[in-house]
């Protein structure tokens, strides 16, 4: 039983947040699940991450391309579920650095979803709508009276709240002219490398003050009244519901097959969409129905890691994320070739998830990043190792394998994995650390078991 | 196709977002394009003339000069019908010839399959750049994905070459297939095998290609660049993918285009011309795609999703030359009064290049049986 809530407790930390190290592991483990649960929902008991000790270390703030820096609050957080929210959002959201080449704009970006991510959907909506960084990258500030813009309305609609099939493009034109005049203070100067913060700005000179009708309402309509309508339509929260389900859960096809192909779990749906008109439209109480699901409780290993997941998950098993070290950028690097450039999804659409994270490209950079990291002098490899041993002497070739099995996750694996390793352990005999010699051969044999538990397919699962 | 003796090889080069057509091969001569785009268009003054009524963007200028050496044909009005509008929709659509279901096959890949049935070389599909298309993904078909060609290879980390060969041999074993484990397991296994494959061979790209051609710094010359080297490497390759990104181009579209096409038409014609100085021209063609055209009128800076696109067929066994008709430019014409009407369907450029040019049976590939073209130098 022991063992299952360390399990559990994993499982609901690496989803919920983005791993924990074996300590924080045990010690959230002794503690009641709900309770985990409420702590995470509450980012505000605990301390946020120590913004000036990044700024002193490397000489990040807001002007930066923030990869790095997200990198390093995911990992070191002590609010994982405010910013894997962050993380949610931007992907749905999905708003690049490719075309605005702005970081002040878009690390802001990501500073609301943190503010705002688990309130009610309208504020988050109104936030997204009345965000710099969003406003340049679909163009709502050429969104003017008389030459609509459709950008921004359309991908609220079809990709940022209801979906394809739940509105018609006349729906969709009436949704880009209410947001005519939503615009920002200045126009972003690219170049010279010009930091300014830009904030929203209404421009009732360019607004279309006239009546349209949307889903069935009519009046003069505002961006307000838009998301106000949008919000009370019962494909909203189905729709977002979904997009948490495949973030959280387990992955799910892709957003364009939703509206063809039926959730996988359609009572989860259910359950969250419930909570949500209950809640009146807060995420918060979306989230806690969904963490507390044995949908959610079951579905262990069900999901790809996406690259940051993999990235900080391996950050925190070899326990090198607590220092700020000159390099971290590398990080950024890693998670960018894996398929996942932060702050720079390919398309608004966000980036493919499950499944699509791998392809041979993206396997060889996820593996061998993994295997590099994993290196014998590490605090978290060395921790690894002596919780190997426990103070034996020497350890047989199965409970090798099980025990770093354990340790690295827990990682539940298949015949295949097991039996691969067990060879290796075979092999090499086990551990030993009776003589300095043997002990000396039986760490790089140790850390040579976890390189290669990394390595394997299970440890590509979430 | 006979040729040099090669086996004929394809390039599809994805231009993502919605390349803008009409600005691209214009009607510079027409009114009712002036008309609609009375802030986002070529001027008539501006533009490379082919005839009396089309002419390509100033800034395909090296497009241009492929097209007067007849090796470019120009695709023109590429769509289907009710074109949808969303670009990761159409996109599906394009990578999948399933305009009404969702398609769960691609047609690169089924291409693939029919190439390589016993799937003898994981190389005979090789996506450059990062994420695999769509268009190249069916369930058991092997394809190649390599994000960067110089550090392709597993464990690589591992100096020791024998604590390395050790590790490798757990790595197989750890993805050796197994049945029922489920899709995912069963596609990293694949996968994962694939890798330790595909990188073997591909060591030889890098290792032994030369060239006097100069390619730009930007990312489809270096993604083309990619493609000769694997090319020339002579892996058997038969099917190459790549993407050109940034073409939604709802904004800025007059100084962002450009841009995009400069580097595109750039990158082009360093290719070709690295492929004839490697004597191995006369078995490539390329395929350019987009997912849509743009709308009719501009909104201003930029254009909105619309139909209607076009593409291009290159190689220098290509009989250049204008394919399809160029959409209806007249008002009343205008699809839903707003969009360019299309005139060819995108699956018939398919089947033209599948049948054509790879010898392969089209119509279990791409859904059906639809019309084709011409655009292929016949043998001699």
């Amino acid at each position: 039983m022991a063992d299952g809530r360390i399990a559990l407790t994993a499982h609901l930390l690496r989803r919920a947040g983005f791993g924990a190290t074996r300590e924080e592991l045990e010690e959230a483990a002794a503690r009641d699940y709900e309770a985990v649960v409420e702590d995470l929902l509450h980012p505000e008991r605990f301390p946020e991450v120590d913004e000036d000790v990044m700024g002193r270390y490397f000489g990040w703030d807001i002007t930066t391309l923030g990869a790095a820096p997200w990198l390093y609050r995911m990992a070191n957080t002590r609010r994982p579920l405010q910013e894997k929210m962050a993380l949610f959002w931007h992907h749905v959201f999905a708003t690049a650095y490719s075309k605005s080449e702005h970081p002040v704009t878009l690390n802001r970006q990501i500073d609301t979803f943190r503010r705002v991510g688990m309130s009610d959907l309208p504020t988050i909506l109104l936030e997204l709508s009345r965000d710099p960084a969003m406003i340049f990258w679909l163009d709502n500030n050429e969104n003017h009276r008389g030459e609509p813009n459709e950008n921004y309305g359309r991908e609220l609609l079809e990709l940022f709240s209801m979906g394809v099939g739940n509105y018609t493009e006349q729906d969709l034109k009436m949704a880009a002219r209410a947001f005519t005049g939503w615009t920002f203070t200045q126009p972003i100067p690219l170049y010279p490398h010009g930091h300014y913060q830009s904030s929203f700005v209404y421009d009732p000179e360019a607004h279309d003050d006239s009546e349209k009708s949307f889903l069935g309402e009519t009046g003069r309509l505002t961006g307000e009244d838009i998301i106000d309508i949008i919000a009370r339509q019962p494909a909203t929260p189905r729709f977002i519901a979904r997009h948490l389900y495949n973030f959280f859960v387990a992955d799910e096809p892709q957003v364009p097959a939703w509206s063809v192909e039926p959730p996988r779990d359609p009572d989860a749906i259910d359950a969250m969409t419930a909570a949500y008109f209950e809640s009146g439209f807060e995420m918060r109480s979306v989230l806690r129905v969904l963490f507390n699901s044995d949908s959610f409780k079951n579905a262990r290993h069900r999901k790809v890691k996406s690259p940051a997941e993999l990235v900080t998950g391996i950050l925190k098993l070899v326990g090198t994320h607590r220092f700020p070290q000159p390099g971290f950028e590398a990080y950024a690097e890693a998670t960018k070739m894996m398929g996942q450039e932060l702050l720079n999804p390919p398309t608004v659409e966000g980036w493919h998830t499950g499944k699509e994270w791998i392809d041979g490209g993206t396997l060889n950079e996820r593996v061998n990043f993994a295997v590099n990291e994993v290196a014998p002098d590490k605090p978290g490899v060395q921790s690894f190792i002596a919780g190997l041993t426990s103070g034996k002497t020497s350890l047989p070739p199965d409970e090798m394998v099980e025990r770093s099995l354990d340790l690295a996750g827990p990682v539940a694996v298949g015949k295949e994995t097991r039996a691969g390793l067990t060879r290796f352990a075979e092999t090499s005999g086990g551990l030993s650390f009776a003589t300095e010699e043997e002990s000396s051969l039986s760490t790089a044999k140790a850390a040579r078991m976890l390189q290669l538990v990394v390595a394997s397919r299970e440890y590509q699962l979430a | 196709m006979e040729g040099n003796g090669k086996p004929p090889v394809l390039v599809v080069l994805q231009l993502s977002g919605g390349n803008d057509f009409m600005n691209t091969v214009v009607p510079y001569t027409n009114p009712a394009y002036h008309d609609a785009r009375p802030l986002v268009r070529v001027k008539e003054e501006e533009a490379l003339a082919i005839d009396d009524t089309l002419a390509f963007h100033p800034s395909a200028a090296p497009l241009k000069d492929l097209y007067d050496r007849g090796t470019v044909a120009v695709v023109q009005g590429v769509g289907y019908p009710n074109s949808s509008r969303s670009h990761f929709r159409a996109m599906d659509i394009m990578h999948t010839c399933e305009p009404v279901a969702l398609g769960t096959e691609g047609w690169v890949g089924r291409a693939i399959r029919e190439l390589d049935p016993k799937k003898e070389n994981v190389l005979t599909g090789v996506n450059l750049g990062r994420g695999l298309p769509r268009a190249m993904s069916v369930p058991g078909v092997p394809v190649t994905s390599v994000g960067n060609l110089d550090s392709y290879g597993l464990l690589t980390g591992i100096s020791e070459e024998r604590q390395r060969e050790e590790a490798l041999d757990t790595f197989k074993s750890m993805y050796s297939p197994a049945i029922g484990s489920g899709p995912v397991m069963e596609y990293l296994a694949q996968t994962g095998m694939d890798v330790l494959t595909g990188a073997d061979q591909l060591k030889a790209a890098p290792a032994t290609y030369e060239s006097d051609v100069e390619y730009a710094g930007n990312a489809i010359a270096g993604s083309l660049r990619d493609v000769a080297r694997v090319h020339t490497a002579g892996l058997g390759t038969r099917i190459f993918y790549v993407q050109h990104g940034g073409y939604d181009t709802h904004a800025n579209e007059m100084p962002d285009h450009p841009v995009l096409l400069s580097d595109l038409s750039g990158a082009i014609m360093d290719f070709m011309q690295d492929l004839r100085d490697h004597d191995a021209s006369d078995e490539v063609a390329i395929l350019v795609f987009t997912e849509f055209g743009r709308r009719m009128r501009d909104n201003g800076t930029g254009t909105d999703h619309g139909s209607g696109g076009g593409a291009f067929v290159i190689g220098d066994r290509v009989a250049g030359g204008l394919y399809a008709e160029y959409p209806p430019l007249a008002p009343e014409q205008w699809l839903n009064g707003e969009d360019l009407r299309h005139t060819y369907d995108f699956r018939g450029l398919y089947s033209t290049v599948l049948e054509q040019w790879l010898s392969l049976e089209a119509a279990p590939i791409v859904n059906g049986q639809f019309e084709q073209i011409r655009p292929f130098v016949e043998a001699a």
